[in-house]
């Protein structure tokens, strides 16, 4: 009898296709507005034109008028059932509807529920609401300002407009590298604010059930339990009362994990109205009010030794976080994991000190594609690194390799307090240095610039945290970060495998089945996934932060791992010997004197039903919630080339080569079109997209006129490499994957149009770096800042 | 995204349009491509009472080259039908240039070359391509047909000179007298993105010497900019780094934009000067290499 072919029965490795797409090019997908309801009622929200304003007066009247309203929201109303306002993830409050004052254009003022959504939007159109504006905050500067408005005068307790100041790392001993240095390096960035924009905006059908007590919801949610979890706070119901269920999902991105006023309003509606509400945002409404990402200011140094060795880092940032501190992030850290930066680089000491501010712009600091801030940690490092390595007059590799952790040190711990486990980052810089000819990189921009073209050449390197977490450290409104994964195998060997994270195009219905395939033997084809249901899935804290491999992929593992321990009770029964005699290979139980004498997988799980030992539980299914030991440290190497016109400061990126270290790849295919995807993203960073605000706080980029995001025309080639470290401590070895591209991408960008322009005293450019900055800093031989220079007290 | 409440009618014939729009007083909008309109209808920047679609009119969809040279390009001539014209390409070129340019492919496959001149938005490529080329519109109402410049058909942002009974039945593009010849450039943030800054210019030349020149800008202004003045410094002789030097400067300087989010008004007027010598220089380029 010969073994199974993994690969054939789509196990770990197999570039299975993925299974969901045959819905979804049949436009047999299944969304949030795919829903109809009997009797369902439509919800439209009317918002605020106007960044800062006191609410004199709101005039409901004629809109109540119209034929087909139904029912009309206010914050006064929403105020008299305790729902006006409603807590967010990183323990601040949001308003549900205004009350006292608007905060951000485009915060929710009113809503209307009508028979159908034209109705609703006329009648919203028909409220008239009185405002008396306010001085507007737009950036951190003015928010600092002694003479800045308050913002938050609804808190008791909040005389300014900070959200928080808070530290990590030793400060003490990073003076002390300072004091030894040989050389400090300085560069102030700003990483801009973008959003995160899925295609599909959100949205929610509330559906309360008088004669049951029972409300389901029906949501546009990467964690569906949190967001029961949430419900159940705000609405005030128990949490059997409450059903979450996320169906297909057009995009998160971080989006999608907050809980948002439109939710918490169809909700009320559903209750008061005895009847389905359905809201479905706008993609202005998306654009312009939920969760944005980014948004930091860094002032970052660098103690260097004259022969590249770094001594010793400083980070201060200053971050803006909109009107509501609403980051969607573990609550023990502030600013995110900010202070996993420079975890491949071996660096003695390091210090961290990071402000948040309210501003008048929308909440939200989600973790766009990345591990709570880790993008702006990477890119602020990258960036610091390249500008390290030319104050040294150090090659770019070179002061990298210098720097890196080896091969043989790990365990590290991280100077930030965090601990690697594995990587070979020398090995991944050296494929990726070959596949761009970095050896011949500089005789080609020698000879370009003899021709009067400007080339040039970045790289960055980073090791990120994925997948929170452990419970130690890692929780969202004190609810642990595990995750969980259940296992039903039928007596025909046939699965259905249910877990708590969701899936948003990561293709989790295809890569869990083939973990499933890969402990068990069964063909993936033969494993159903279902995920998205608070009251069918197992509890897990969802999908974001390339937690799904890392955490909940575990948990697939695991419970695979307990059934298959069960089946060798059944295969020994079966085969009539002790369980110690029993060997496994993949799909099949063996007498370990006989290996011809065997049962399979799908032999035992018919047995489970039909023919179990005296005493033996029947069935074949079981549970696993996986509190992973440590978080997953993938590595990266990205190496752009560019070319920059001079005279009209167009760049185009001449080749980009893209080495990924993420350990064992389940599904490979998957791999590489979720780094083709995140390397997308990291270019509309360094390139275009980014969302900005005017003196009065009008949001510049509430629609795709504005707010740019790349198309297959601009969009360049990327070249994939890769290099395998298996994770140490994840059941098969994996680490997270999602989220690297996205995060280690945009510095490469950046670092390579700043060394093509290295000639004319320019250090940095904020991104994105639009054409009329690279001509500015081109012209003038000055940096060029997005926003106006922030100051910051030590 | 929700439009206002508005009447849809899908008229047969071109004078059962005329009779709709007469009849909508101002208040009915015609619907060729709709790829500016439908936008503004969901955005409720628009809220007409009626649309007038014109789709279902037969005889509108021609590109067609008349006998004298002359190019007609009918109301519901797509984009897509202009960039896919190989033959455009020797009789004129700023149109072969600028076709491929147009917003994005999906954007080219529906909307329209005539309805993006009466759109008349200052970052639209058409309507400096037609000021370029001196073509004019045809203009049918109840009481006849017009033919207005482009030049004089734009008369602001977003703005035309059409009564709201007539139609806009078709743009001609005049033949040109001797070889033509000319180009397009436009900067754009993005495919589809409005313009940072566009150039269009026209040539004709007998030789080398040019004959009659036309330019307009794209994006600079409150609307279109004619910039044919700048382009009589090319008349009458070759073109010379010089001649083409002082066509840039005055393009430049006919130029009116405003600093915002896609540049200073220092950059885009930098833009202009930079695309005017490239797509003369790339002409000189091809004069001499004919020669």
């Amino acid at each position: 009898m010969t073994a199974l072919d993994e690969i054939k029965i789509g196990g770990l490795g197999a570039s299975r296709r993925r299974v969901e797409d045959n819905r979804f090019i049949r436009g047999k997908g299944n969304y949030v507005d795919d829903i109809v309801l009997p009797g369902m009622l439509h919800m439209e929200i009317l918002r605020s034109p106007v960044a800062h304003a006191r609410i004199v007066s709101i005039d409901t009247s004629k809109a109540w008028a119209i034929p087909g309203v139904r029912l009309v929201l206010t914050g006064e109303m929403m105020a008299k059932r305790n729902l006006a306002w409603m807590p967010t993830l990183s323990y601040d409050t949001q308003a549900v509807l205004a009350t006292d004052k608007v905060r951000f254009q485009g915060q929710e003022v009113a809503c209307v529920i009508a028979d159908d959504p034209y109705i609703a939007k006329d009648a919203c159109e028909a409220i008239v609401v009185e405002y008396e504006t306010l001085p507007v905050v737009v950036n951190p500067e003015q928010a600092l300002a002694t003479d800045a408005p308050l913002i938050r005068d609804d808190k008791e307790n909040q005389q300014d407009n900070v959200v928080f100041d808070w530290e990590v790392g030793d400060a003490a001993g990073t003076d002390r590298a300072f004091a030894q240095a040989d050389l400090v390096s300085k560069i102030e960035l700003h990483y801009p604010r973008s959003h995160p924009s899925p295609i599909e905006c959100c949205g929610s059908i509330a559906d309360f059930d008088r004669s049951t007590s029972k409300l389901t919801v029906y949501m546009t949610t990467q964690a569906p339990h949190i967001i029961r979890a949430a419900v159940s706070l705000v609405a005030e119901l128990p949490e059997h009362m409450i059903r979450i269920v996320s169906p297909d999902i057009g995009g998160g991105f971080g989006n999608k994990v907050p809980v948002y006023p439109g939710y918490v309003m169809s909700i009320l509606a559903s209750i008061l109205l005895e009847r389905p509400v359905k809201w479905i945002e706008d993609k202005t409404g998306n654009l312009i009010s939920t969760g944005f990402g980014r948004d930091v200011y860094l002032r970052g140094e660098m103690a260097l030794r004259k022969d590249g060795k770094i001594l010793g880092v400083r980070m201060h940032t200053l971050s803006d976080h909109g009107a509501f501190f609403a980051d969607a992030q573990p609550s023990k850290f502030k600013i995110g994991l900010m202070h996993s930066a420079f975890a491949a680089y071996d660096i003695p000491a390091a210090h961290l000190l990071a402000r948040g501010v309210y501003t008048n712009k929308a909440p939200g600091g989600v973790a766009y594609r990345c591990s709570f801030r880790v993008t702006e940690a990477m890119f602020f490092q990258e960036r610091m690194v390249q500008a390290a390595a030319d104050d040294l007059g150090m090659d770019q590799a070179e002061f990298r390799r210098v720097n890196f952790v080896r091969d043989d040190d790990f365990p590290h711990r991280t100077a930030f307090g965090f601990l690697t486990d594995s990587g070979q980052y020398g090995k991944c810089l050296d494929v990726g240095l070959e596949a761009i000819g970095y050896a011949d990189f500089q005789e080609r921009k020698k000879e370009a610039a003899a021709r009067g073209r400007l080339l040039g050449i970045g790289i960055s390197t980073m090791t990120e945290p994925l997948g929170a977490g452990n419970s130690r450290e890692y929780d969202i409104l004190g609810i642990k970060m595990f995750d969980s994964a259940e296992l039903r195998v039928h007596m025909t060997g046939k699965a259905l495998l249910r877990t708590g994270a969701k899936t948003q195009g990561q293709g989790h219905e295809t890569t869990w089945a083939q973990i499933v395939a890969h402990e068990l033997g069964l063909p993936a084809e033969d494993v159903v996934v279902e995920e998205g249901d608070t009251d069918t899935a197992p509890f897990g804290m969802g999908t974001y932060a390339s937690r799904s491999t890392p955490v909940a992929g575990a948990a697939v593992a695991m419970v695979a791992r307990k059934i298959r321990a069960k089946a060798r009770k059944l295969a020994a029964h079966l085969l009539e010997v002790s369980e110690e005699d029993v060997e496994w290979e993949l799909g099949r139980f063996y007498v370990r004197s006989a290996p011809n004498r065997g049962v399979t997988i799908q032999e035992c799980a018919a047995a489970a039903y039909s023919n179990m030992p005296d005493g033996m539980e029947p069935g074949l299914e079981n549970v696993a919630y996986y509190d992973p030991p440590n978080l997953t440290w993938p590595f990266a190497c990205y190496i752009a080339t560019v070319e920059v016109d001079p005279q009209t400061g167009v760049w185009d990126v001449l080749n980009f080569v893209a080495v990924d270290d993420c350990g064992v790849r389940i599904n490979p295919m998957i791999v590489e079109g979720q780094i083709m995807g995140g390397l997308t993203e990291a270019y509309a960073m360094a390139s275009m997209q980014f969302i900005t605000y005017d003196a009065e706080g009008n949001c510049v980029g509430s629609n795709y006129m504005d707010y740019l995001l790349p198309t297959a025309w601009e969009t360049p080639g990327f070249e994939l490499h890769e290099v395998v470290t298996p994770c140490p401590h994840h059941p098969i070895g994996a680490k997270g994957i999602g989220e690297c591209a996205t995060v280690g991408g945009p510095a490469a960008f950046v670092n390579a149009v700043m060394d093509a322009l290295k000639g004319f005293g320019v250090r940095n450019i904020d991104m994105p770096m639009l054409p009329d900055r690279v001509h500015e800093a081109i012209t003038t031989g000055r940096d060029v800042s997005g926003h106006p220079p922030v100051r910051q007290d030590d | 995204m929700y439009p206002s409440r508005f009447g849809y009618e899908s008229p047969r014939a071109l004078d059962e349009a005329i009779e709709l729009l007469t009849r909508g007083q101002g208040e009915a909008k015609i619907l060729a491509g709709g790829q500016s309109l439908i936008p503004m209808l969901k955005l409720r920047f628009a809220s007409p009472e009626m649309l007038v679609d014109i789709n279902n009119l037969p005889g509108l969809s021609h590109l067609t080259v008349d006998p004298d040279g002359s190019l007609r390009v009918g109301a519901l001539c797509r984009h897509s039908q202009l960039e896919r014209a190989a033959a455009l390409a020797g009789p004129f070129p700023t149109i072969a240039a600028a076709a491929p340019l147009v917003a994005d492919p999906i954007v080219r496959n529906r909307g329209t070359l005539v309805g993006s001149i009466c759109h008349a938005d200052p970052q639209g490529d058409w309507a400096a391509v037609a000021i370029a080329l001196g073509a004019s519109v045809v203009a049918q109402g109840p009481s006849g047909r017009r033919r207005i410049p482009v030049a004089d058909f734009v008369s602001g942002p977003f703005q035309n000179v059409l009564a709201y009974d007539e139609v806009a039945v078709e743009v001609v593009f005049p033949a040109a007298a001797g070889t033509a010849a000319g180009g397009y450039l436009k900067l754009e943030r993005r495919v589809g993105d409005f313009a940072t800054a566009g150039v269009a210019v026209g040539l004709e030349r007998s030789g080398s010497v040019v004959t009659r020149a036309g330019m307009a800008l794209t994006g600079v202004g409150g609307a279109t900019i004619d910039a044919s003045g700048a382009a009589q410094a090319l008349v009458g002789g070759e073109l010379t780094a010089d001649r083409i030097a002082r066509a840039a400067e005055g393009a430049a300087a006919a130029a009116k934009p405003r600093s915002d989010h896609r540049g200073s008004a220092a950059y885009k007027r930098h833009i202009v000067h930079t695309f005017v010598t490239r797509i003369l220089t790339r002409v000189a380029d091809d004069v001499e290499r004919a020669a």
